[in-house]
């Protein structure tokens, strides 16, 4: 560990997120507007991105993943917890201060031709970010710039004037991350930047937000739902499941050694394009759907689902992360025993017509 | 274009039988698209069949046209489609109403868009037996119960009053996957079934359709973008690519050694889960849209590496220039012996 810096964080931390909590009110009624409950999207989670690197934030749907790099940039406001930028705490922000901090942080979205404006053409879309912060230089270096971007990420030239419509998805996405570096940030945050490309594209955005980290020493917390892509982009991965982090570790180390029994899970339901692989392996099948976050299960959050469930301490103590190898840390009581085999998979997840005793019954909307 | 192998094919008298299906969308002023152009098949009882592709090389548009369920206006349908020797294409749309849901069924990607949202499910289940077979309403009910069972769908009785907006994405397809499979078709068509869906559901879903397809001996044509899908689940697989069959194996020998360029590229692009990270991904250049129309040459040269003035040769054919099982339409394929990934 390097010095510590402002605010007791590691120098070489870029992104330091502790304890954040984002709780929707859930609201009822239409005259007497009551708060009835809090979806809890967000709750409770610590996580260091380091300078230049990347870290990756898995899970399902409706686990909180794209709520957390929202609130990072305040784009939806935390109920709890703070975010520390470079030792500024974002969460303390005003709006005008708010403002110019986010120029050094930015986001890529998912679907590309939902972000970009249609009316607009790729020089003004780019221009945009630079006019909003009044980049030095004026409209002249601006268009320059404009250039620069397109270069940057393999664009011709002649895109400046053309419009979203005219660009294949993958191009998109590149405009989508043009528009992201213009303004030279030090943190990209990607929310499932490749999940909307075609398998042949997918790689050409995936490498091209390497390469541009290589180039412009970028931070990258990047969000999304497929393992095999985010293991591939990320030095560290945190698996999220609702609201909270279960598995924090290097990305080879949780591939090799995946502890969490969630994570196991996971893993052995990616299809592999190998039929040999495919065959072989045993799939452990969850039981049920996720149960919903405005009511999560009490103890560990997992235990409605989960096939290594054990009689005591999992439905009612809720699992702290414990570093359990080096760098390496899961909340599971039973990691241990889960690892070195002494528990395995219940049989009756084995099952695919059972979907098991759905203890929360409320789903997902 | 020429009926392709009918004679090496293992024995066993086909299901279906598409040959040479055509869909093309013609559009005002402007030249036709031509979504679907000449893709041919078998489905043999019992097997599935995958059919694989990006987004617009026609699968989707493929199975429509199997079920008849293209718009009238504006698409020319051309081709034979055969299910137990009756063209579906030319078939009277009472008789293929008929068949619709009894002998051949489907299953769509987004179950919230094909279930009616005002209908409780054990209506939209029971509908499907009212139309075909002849079930009391009792005895429907009971029926419907016990199809939702079998999907694995927890406390049945009380599902079947409940709306599709109660259920979760997972529930909604099983429900889906039950409607389909009431009537005991001999053809499932799933079409994406598992897309909409996170992953730990996908693996409960591709369980239970595997599951279910081996124990009643209904044939699948499993339409999907996923090669993962395809690997664990698929006995023949097709790989699609602007409009038709670019490649065609079992899927041990596609996986295995790959011919068509664009198979071998698609699966050089992907990182894979169970292989070393390093290194950077091998993608295709180019897009899906960077096509040349299959008359003036092979629609993947433009993004091809391998590419070589003579792929430019209009109409190329499915050729079997290793085994006759493996068919391949490629002027310049991946050599056998660097094919294995």
């Amino acid at each position: 560990m390097t010095a510590a810096g402002a605010a007791g964080v590691p120098d070489d931390v870029l992104l330091q997120v502790r304890g954040l909590e984002v709780h929707f009110p859930i609201r009822s009624g239409i005259l007497l507007d009551r708060t009835v409950g809090h979806v809890r999207a967000v709750d409770g989670v610590d996580l260091a991105v380091r300078r230049g690197t990347t870290f990756g934030l898995v899970g399902e749907s409706g686990c909180g993943k794209s709520t957390l790099g929202r609130a990072v940039l305040r784009l939806v406001e935390p109920t709890g917890g703070t975010v520390l930028f470079d030792g500024v705490d974002m969460t303390s922000l005003k709006k005008e201060q708010l403002r110019r901090a986010r120029k050094r942080m930015q986001m890529v979205f998912q679907d590309p031709m939902s972000s970009l404006d249609p009316r607009q053409d790729v020089e003004s879309l780019l221009v945009e970010p630079m006019q909003a912060h009044e980049l030095a230089g004026g409209p002249k270096a601006w268009r320059a710039r404009v250039r620069e971007l397109l270069d940057l990420v393999g664009l011709p030239a002649a895109s400046a004037s053309k419009y979203p419509h005219e660009f294949s998805g993958g191009q998109r996405q590149r405009i989508g991350i043009a528009r992201a570096i213009a303004l030279e940030p030090e943190l990209v945050i990607a929310d499932e930047p490749v999940s909307a490309l075609d398998v042949s594209v997918q790689a050409q955005v995936v490498n091209l937000l390497e390469e541009l980290q290589d180039r412009l020493g970028l931070t990258y917390l990047v969000i999304a739902h497929d393992l095999a892509v985010v293991r591939h982009i990320s030095d560290e991965i945190g698996v999220m499941y609702l609201g909270s982090l279960v598995e924090h570790a290097d990305s080879d180390e949780l591939y090799d050694n995946p502890l969490h029994p969630y994570t196991i899970s996971l893993m052995s339901a990616i299809p592999v394009p190998d039929p040999d692989v495919e065959d072989a392996r045993e799939r452990i099948l969850l039981a049920g759907d996720l149960p919903s976050p405005a009511a999560p299960p009490p103890g560990c959050r997992f235990h409605t689902r989960c096939p290594f469930r054990q009689p005591t301490r999992c439905h009612d103590e809720v699992p702290l992360l414990r570093e359990l190898a080096p760098r390496h840390t899961v909340a599971c009581h039973w990691a241990e025993d889960v690892r070195d085999g002494r528990i395995t998979a219940a049989a009756s997840s084995h099952d695919p017509t059972s979907a098991g005793d759905v203890v929360d019954q409320t789903t997902l909307p | 274009m020429v009926v392709e192998d009918l004679d090496q094919r293992p024995p066993g008298q086909p299901l279906l039988q598409v040959r040479d299906l055509q869909v093309r969308f013609t559009r005002r002023g402007r030249d036709p698209v031509r979504a679907v152009d000449g893709v041919s098949f078998d489905v043999r009882p019992g097997q599935v069949v995958g059919l694989v592709g990006e987004s617009g090389c026609g699968k989707s548009v493929t199975s429509l046209a199997i079920m008849g369920l293209l718009p009238q206006r504006r698409v020319e349908v051309a081709g034979e489609v055969l299910f137990e020797g009756r063209d579906l294409l030319t078939m009277r749309r009472d008789d293929l109403r008929e068949m619709r849901g009894r002998d051949i069924a489907m299953v769509f990607q987004d179950p919230m868009s094909s279930l009616n949202p005002v209908v409780p499910i054990g209506l939209q289940v029971t509908e499907v037996l009212a139309r075909h077979t002849d079930l009391d309403r009792s005895a429907a009910r009971k029926e419907a119960e016990e199809l939702l069972r079998r999907v694995g769908i927890p406390d049945p009785a009380r599902r079947l009053k409940e709306y599709p907006h109660q259920l979760s994405g997972g529930m909604r397809q099983r429900a889906l996957i039950a409607m389909s499979l009431a009537c005991k078709p001999r053809l499932l068509i799933a079409d994406e079934p598992t897309t909409a869906l996170d992953v730990t559901i996908q693996a409960q879903v591709l369980e239970l359709l595997k599951q279910l397809v081996r124990d009643s001996g209904t044939a699948m044509v499993m339409i999907t973008h996923d090669l993962g899908v395809v690997a664990g689940l698929c006995d023949e697989v097709n790989v699609m690519y602007s409009g038709r069959v670019v490649e065609r194996a079992g899927r041990r020998e596609l996986f295995g050694h790959p011919r068509h360029q664009y198979t071998g590229g698609l699966l050089r692009s992907i990182p894979r889960l169970d292989e070393p990270r390093g290194g950077t991904l091998n993608p295709i250049p180019g897009s899906a849209s960077d096509v040349i129309p299959w008359s003036r040459g092979c629609a993947f040269a433009p993004r091809c590496p391998a590419r070589q003035d003579d792929c430019l040769v209009p109409d190329l054919q499915l050729v079997d220039d290793v085994r006759p099982d493996h068919l391949h339409r490629c002027v310049h394929p991946v050599p056998v012996e660097e094919s294995t990934p």
